[in-house]
């Protein structure tokens, strides 16, 4: 069996990481060196800090709902602050966390080092998408200091347009703004995946991660500027007084309701393409196996983008759409869980006879293939006309996507993070700690989310601070779970930020994982590789293929045991 | 000063992280392709959103296109559709090594979009003081025509913007190339020239939506 490219010559990697140094290296700028980097491992980075503060921020205003919901009866935040804190914490989690978490930060450090390139292909558009998104941010966060918004993330008129007293304009200037930031990232990483691969690099023989991050790409290329177009009618509106949104004067809210899920649905599918590209490459990493169904894996990606788009009316079966309409949505709506079920399956597959080691990454990753599975079951419910009707605008829809989400995507970043650590650092973390995160993360998630399908069957409505009664065990369970749940959030933000300082070195491979990004150093060069990688084979060839994969000792242990 | 010796200053078109000029050029030109797909659903949406509201009614639509200015609309279809030629001319002219032709295209170029938007300026001037902007004192009866008017100016206001855009990026490589500060084999012009016709195309659409096909 050979290697996908030359095999590894530690020596000649000392030697780069004399010569060639790291990109962490200082250049003797000073700040002004990262903030004004058009290296996309730095600009990683610097995103991977900007998500990091927003998902805290918008993590607050979570934990202010919990708080506010042991009570039935809404003691502690008027229903006005209710409605700010629950419009923050969706606004602030969706655009400037969800959308950017996995493909702005994993995204960009590993693209190009997945495809064998020195760098993006537009590496200053890639560092003002970043200021993009940080100006749209702190637009957000000046609506909320000014006073707020209350419309909840969805923007929705009339109440949007019409009615609402608080700073939507502001909000949605900062929300269109972030939006430019993301298609030109979405284009940065389309050119980067059809120009920058290296020689022998050929379309099947990309890592998953590389083709769910060039789809998750088409799709913000198509889906993000509907999203700006329909904003922007809705500061039309409410700036200048255009009546677009305006049903007293001849206009329509709902075709507000259109566009905005035009774009809104197929931004679930930015949040969740990018998680599953992740998973895939962990799972295969710690199961040693060649993935099962490479090909049929790559289809159902880019099946799930496209039909993704043709789903949004699901959102919309009690606005008073055809009832035509709404079966159609439905009957798509189902059509595209299966690409989604061919993913699971093929996980399962891929574990199969595998030699799996419950390293974190590991176990954040099979995590994710659990909570995203029930995710994805319950979204079938809700794709489900009758079904839908009783369980709309409840906590039964809420807990479903927080499934996908924060069960899903952030599992799958947590699993990145932890996966690509060594090499984004240079340093191994704490592995103990890690695994005991990771395990608190998933019991402190369920325990939060589960019995909010349970409270959204009983019919408790989403957005209402004060609720019967009989409601209150579920939710101060609820709430309960969410303190777990934030302690292992925090436990990450600890033990990885004192790896950053006190880590053992990592080896360039410590997992013995294949993929270009680990045949270069840890952490990686300026321009990623000494010279360019010449590529002879698929992207998990962790065995032979009529043979079953052997357990195998790795440099991590090694490293570990090394003091 | 000699065109050979403009050409001779002018520092190399190649930039990061690239090693040859050719898959950089294909790199800016998909770059610049995929970035005009989604403003094509930018507009996209709105064309959609105007339809169907053309569609509920289509009477009051007509009506209230009527009181639209075709010829601000027609002489302004002229001067852009002129300005696409000449900024493909300066490409032409450009990649031939032909600085002065296309320093002096890209001025005209730029000063054929002013034209533009002094024009349309102009037919502001007229749509306000016709009571055509949305509101209280709104000139017309129904309130579907109200509908055809805030289309009119998002869509046109929204194509203003695009349209200074290009005219601040068309006037940096007049700047750029009359100077020597870049190359004239850079893909900056071709990328530049892509985005200039696709905001002429969008006034291609919008001047029929808008002007003369509701009327009928």
């Amino acid at each position: 069996m050979t290697d996908a490219v030359a095999p590894i010559d530690h020596a000649e990697l000392r030697r780069a990481r004399i010569v060639a140094g790291s990109y962490l290296d200082s250049e003797g700028g000073g700040l002004s060196e990262w903030l004004l980097a058009t290296d996309h491992k730095r600009i990683a980075l610097l995103y991977a800090l900007m998500i990091t503060a927003f998902f805290f921020i918008g993590g607050a205003a979570a934990t202010l709902i919990r708080l506010e919901l042991i009570s039935p009866h809404g003691h502690f935040l008027t229903d006005d602050e209710y409605n700010h804190v629950f419009t923050l914490h969706g606004i602030i989690m969706v655009w400037f966390f969800l959308v950017p978490l996995i493909p702005a930060t994993f995204g960009n450090f590993l693209l190009p080092l997945m495809i064998g390139a020195p760098d993006v292909a537009f590496p200053k558009l890639n560092l003002a998408s970043w200021y993009l998104t940080l100006i749209g941010g702190i637009c957000v966060l000046a609506a909320m200091m000014l006073g707020g918004v209350d419309t909840g993330w969805t923007f929705y008129p009339p109440y949007s347009t019409a009615f609402s007293n608080s700073n939507v304009a502001v909000a949605v200037v900062g929300v269109i703004i972030a939006g430019f930031g993301t298609i030109a990232t979405g284009v940065n990483f389309v050119a980067t995946t059809h120009t920058l691969r290296a020689p022998g690099m050929t379309w099947f023989r990309m890592p998953l991660f590389v083709w769910t991050i060039y789809a998750t790409s088409l799709v913000m290329i198509l889906a993000t500027p509907v999203l700006a177009i329909t904003l922007t009618l809705v500061a039309a509106d409410r700036l200048f007084g255009l009546p677009v949104f305006d049903g007293f004067r001849g206009g329509d809210p709902l075709l507000f309701q259109h566009l905005f899920w035009f774009y809104s649905h197929p931004a679930v599918y930015i949040m969740i393409l990018p998680a599953m590209g992740v998973v895939t490459e962990v799972i295969t990493c710690f199961a040693r196996r060649r993935v099962f169904g490479y090909a049929m894996m790559v289809y159902a990606v880019l099946s799930i983008a496209i039909i993704g788009f043709v789903v949004w009316g699901h959102h919309m079966f009690v606005s008073g759409q055809s009832v035509f309409a709404s079966l159609v949505f439905s009957f798509l709506s189902f059509i595209v869980a299966v690409p989604s079920a061919i993913k699971v399956f093929n996980w399962t597959a891929t574990l199969y006879r595998g030699q799996i080691t419950f390293e974190a990454p590991m176990l954040y990753a099979l995590g994710f293939v659990g909570l995203f599975t029930i995710g994805g079951l319950t979204g079938l419910f809700l794709a489900s006309v009758p079904i839908d009707i009783q369980v709309t605008g409840t906590y039964f829809v809420v807990a479903h996507f927080h499934y996908v989400m924060v069960g899903g995507a952030v599992s799958a970043y947590f699993a990145g993070l932890h996966f690509w650590w060594p090499k984004i650092t240079g340093r191994l973390y704490p592995e103990s700690w890690a695994r005991f995160a990771a395990a608190l993360m998933f019991f402190g998630f369920n325990f939060t989310f589960f019995p909010q399908f349970i409270l959204g069957y009983l019919g408790m409505p989403r957005r209402y601070h004060v609720y019967p009664p009989e409601f209150q065990p579920l939710n101060v369970m609820s709430s309960a779970g969410a303190v777990v749940l934030a302690a292992a959030y925090l436990m990450p933000l600890g033990y990885l930020t004192w790896a950053c300082f006190y880590g053992k070195p990592s080896p360039a491979n410590p997992w013995n994982a294949k993929g270009l990004e680990w045949q270069t150093s840890s952490p990686p060069p300026k321009r990623n590789f000494l010279r360019t990688p010449i590529v002879t084979e698929g992207p998990y060839d962790y065995h032979d293929l009529d043979i079953a994969p052997e357990p195998q000792a790795r440099p991590v242990d090694a490293a570990r045991a090394h003091d | 000063m000699t065109e050979t010796a403009l050409a001779s200053r002018a520092p190399d078109p190649l930039r990061e992280p690239w090693s040859d000029l050719s898959r950089q050029r294909e790199a800016a030109t998909l770059g610049m392709w995929l970035f005009l797909m989604s403003e094509m659903l930018f507009f996209g949406a709105l064309f959609m959103a105007f339809s169907f509201s053309r569609a509920l009614d289509p009477a009051a639509f007509a009506e209230a296109a009527r009181h639209a200015e075709i010829a601000y609309g027609a002489a302004n279809t002229a001067v852009l559709v002129t300005s696409s030629l000449t900024i493909t001319i300066a490409v032409r002219a450009a990649n031939a090594e032909r600085a002065t032709l296309a320093t002096r295209l890209l001025a005209a170029t730029a000063l054929l979009g002013v034209a533009f938007l002094v024009i349309k300026g102009f037919e502001y001037r007229d749509d306000l003081r016709n009571h055509l902007f949305p509101g209280h004192d709104f000139a017309l009866g129904e309130n579907a025509t109200q509908i055809f008017w805030a289309f009119y100016w998002a869509m046109t206001g929204i194509h203003a913007i695009h349209l200074t855009v290009g005219v601040a990026l068309v006037l940096r490589l007049f700047w750029l190339v009359r100077g020597g500060r870049i190359s004239l084999v850079s893909p900056q012009l071709e990328v530049t020239s892509l985005y200039w016709h696709l905001v002429d195309a969008f006034w291609i659409v919008l001047f029929p939506v808008l002007y003369v096909a509701v009327r009928a």
